[in-house]
């Protein structure tokens, strides 16, 4: 069937269209700005590998997701995976995939950035040591395994969506998915050499600001675009994009000042991501006044296991635990309390009288980290077998700037020496002073 | 009094650091710098641009000590600063004419004595 025709059948709808090409751009952008985030949150030394590592995401995922992931995911209604008829995108055009009113083509690239971002999520739980390599080819094989099973489960019509659980924007595959994976590589790769024994500090909180205002920008296509349509539950999570996120920040405000008598910068950042997350779920089942108070509640849970964490052994380094699977959690777990069929048209939680919705919502929170954190532990013990997962002390030590990559953040050129391609060196370091 | 200068890597300065402190030796200035030392270069491309760093990134360490502190100092930068690979920088130790505490007005041995110590 060509475009003309199905245009010419109203079955897809141009507002809606035009409105999901946007977000789906928006949702991009945030990958890139996760890499700024994190960027700034680990040592100059190694930035560019931290960047990377999102870099790598969308270059790995967008191609798993396209040749099986998106058909995992999204084909049939198989109670624990999906089929393999959209395998290699056979079958996704322009016609809108069953109910929806956008073209299936479209459809796929919105899911895909959801894939993206959530492999590059991961990443920093494992920054500053792990070797670029293989956290490529576990980047490709979770995006697979883990990612596709869990979108599957709770947006493709697997069991948690056919059991009634509510997850609007991405509570399991994205948020609970990315943090408890998150706990589960950090435990696998181990922690950074000098972890607990020096404090090893965020080299530029601006990138750190201006990252998660980037990621906030780019969650209103996140949300906003998970109705799939310019409709009433579109509109509502978008706007409660907007409302949560601000009163996670002020409690963020109360509980710095409470605890160290300043409001600080990189708490700002975080709470940003935190109250981002925490709506992710409910954005579009919940009412803007209790949207707000997930904001307020969404803060205390994560803020406690930030400050937990680093007095563990566990050296889960950026806490994607605490910002997206805590988060994750809190949010799941607030639908099946105050989902509003008056605002949602779907379904009403325990205080408006349907219990049952929380019973379904506190099976999403249990089983997807169950999930997510005991295939991930596994995958990387495989591939650990297969190569070395992390990086020697050695070149911890250097950075993995110009260990993996041969660049840095912030080179000088002081002391550069072109290398001519006709002098025929330069492959290789080469001594200029025998050290003997 | 000497003034003991140890160039380090900036990895290791924090291992520095902390072996000045076990060594009782608590005044210092620290700079970054950058030199060359013998160690292997490193090659960095920037799209088609390939280029020889020359020059590694240093840590400067400047400790002015009395006398009796002069080996402890010594010991403590080689033990923080050590990985054994060539790059590990190098230490020199030169004479003191005079030592002025701009505070106090107190000089030589007084001044370099850490008000705490």
């Amino acid at each position: 069937m060509d475009i003309l025709t199905v245009f010419a059948q109203g079955k897809v709808d141009t507002g809606d269209t035009a409105w999901m090409l946007a977000a789906t751009a928006f949702v991009l952008l945030m990958t890139p700005a996760l890499g700024l985030f994190y960027g700034g949150l680990v040592r100059s030394k190694n930035t560019l590998n931290t960047f990377m590592m999102c870099i790598g995401a969308i270059a790995v995922a967008a191609v798993t997701w396209a040749l099986v992931g998106y058909s995992l995911a999204f084909d049939g209604t198989g109670d624990l995976i999906g089929g393999l008829g959209h395998a290699f995108l056979r079958g996704v055009a322009f016609a809108p995939r069953e109910g929806s009113t956008i073209p299936h083509l479209l459809f796929m690239a919105f899911q895909a950035t959801f894939c993206i971002i959530t492999v590059a999520l991961i990443s920093g739980a494992v920054v500053e040591r792990m070797r670029f390599s293989a956290y490529l080819v576990f980047a490709a094989l979770w995006s697979i395994l883990v990612y596709a099973v869990l979108a599957h489960w709770a947006f493709g019509g697997g069991w948690l969506i056919e059991g009634g659980t509510l997850d609007f924007a991405g509570g399991v595959p994205v948020e609970m998915g990315s943090g408890f994976s998150a706990l589960a590589a950090a435990l696998v790769v181990g922690g950074r050499k000098d972890y607990g024994r020096q404090a090893l500090l965020p080299h530029n909180a601006v990138y750190a600001l201006l990252g998660a205002g980037l990621l906030w920008f780019g969650w209103f296509g996140f949300n906003g675009g998970s109705g799939f349509s310019t409709g009433k539950p579109g509109v509502l999570a978008f706007t409660n994009t907007l409302l949560t996120p601000a009163c996670t920040l002020i409690v963020w405000f109360v509980l710095d000042l409470l605890r160290g008598r300043r409001v600080t910068a990189i708490g700002a950042a975080t709470a940003v991501i935190v109250g981002c997350v925490g709506i992710t779920p409910a954005g579009g089942f919940v009412s803007p006044g209790w949207a707000m108070v997930l904001g307020v509640v969404v803060a205390l849970p994560c803020y406690a296991v930030i400050v937990l964490r680093p007095r563990t052994r566990v050296d889960e380094t950026l806490d994607v635990l605490a910002a997206h699977g805590v988060a994750g959690f809190t949010g799941i777990l607030f639908i099946g309390f105050f989902a509003q069929k008056a605002w949602n048209g779907v379904s009403d939680g325990l205080v408006y009288g349907n219990a049952a919705q929380l019973g379904d919502q506190a099976l999403a929170a249990l089983v997807a980290p169950l999930y997510a954190f005991g295939m991930t532990f596994a995958l990387l013990k495989v591939i650990g077998l297969l190569m070395p997962l992390r990086s020697t002390e050695r070149e911890e030590a250097l950075g993995m700037d110009v260990i993996h990559h041969g660049e840095e953040a912030y080179v000088t050129g002081e002391g550069a020496i072109l290398v001519v391609p006709e002098a025929g060196d330069g492959e290789i370091e080469v001594p200029v002073a025998d050290p003997v | 009094m000497k003034l003991v200068i140890g160039i380090v890597r900036p990895e290791k300065a924090n291992d520095v650091l902390e072996t000045l402190f076990r060594a009782q030796v608590r005044g210092f200035s620290i700079t970054r710098v950058q030199g060359h030392g013998g160690e292997l270069e490193r090659v960095e491309t920037y799209r088609g641009t390939t280029v020889k760093m020359g020059l590694s990134d240093k840590v400067r360490f400047e400790i002015a000590v009395s006398d009796p502190f002069v080996e402890p100092t010594i010991k403590a930068l080689c033990e923080g600063g050590r990985t054994g690979e060539v790059g590990d920088g190098k230490i020199f130790v030169l004479p003191l004419e005079r030592v002025v505490r701009i505070r106090s007005g107190e000089t030589d041995d007084l001044a370099v004595t850490p008000v705490s110590a």
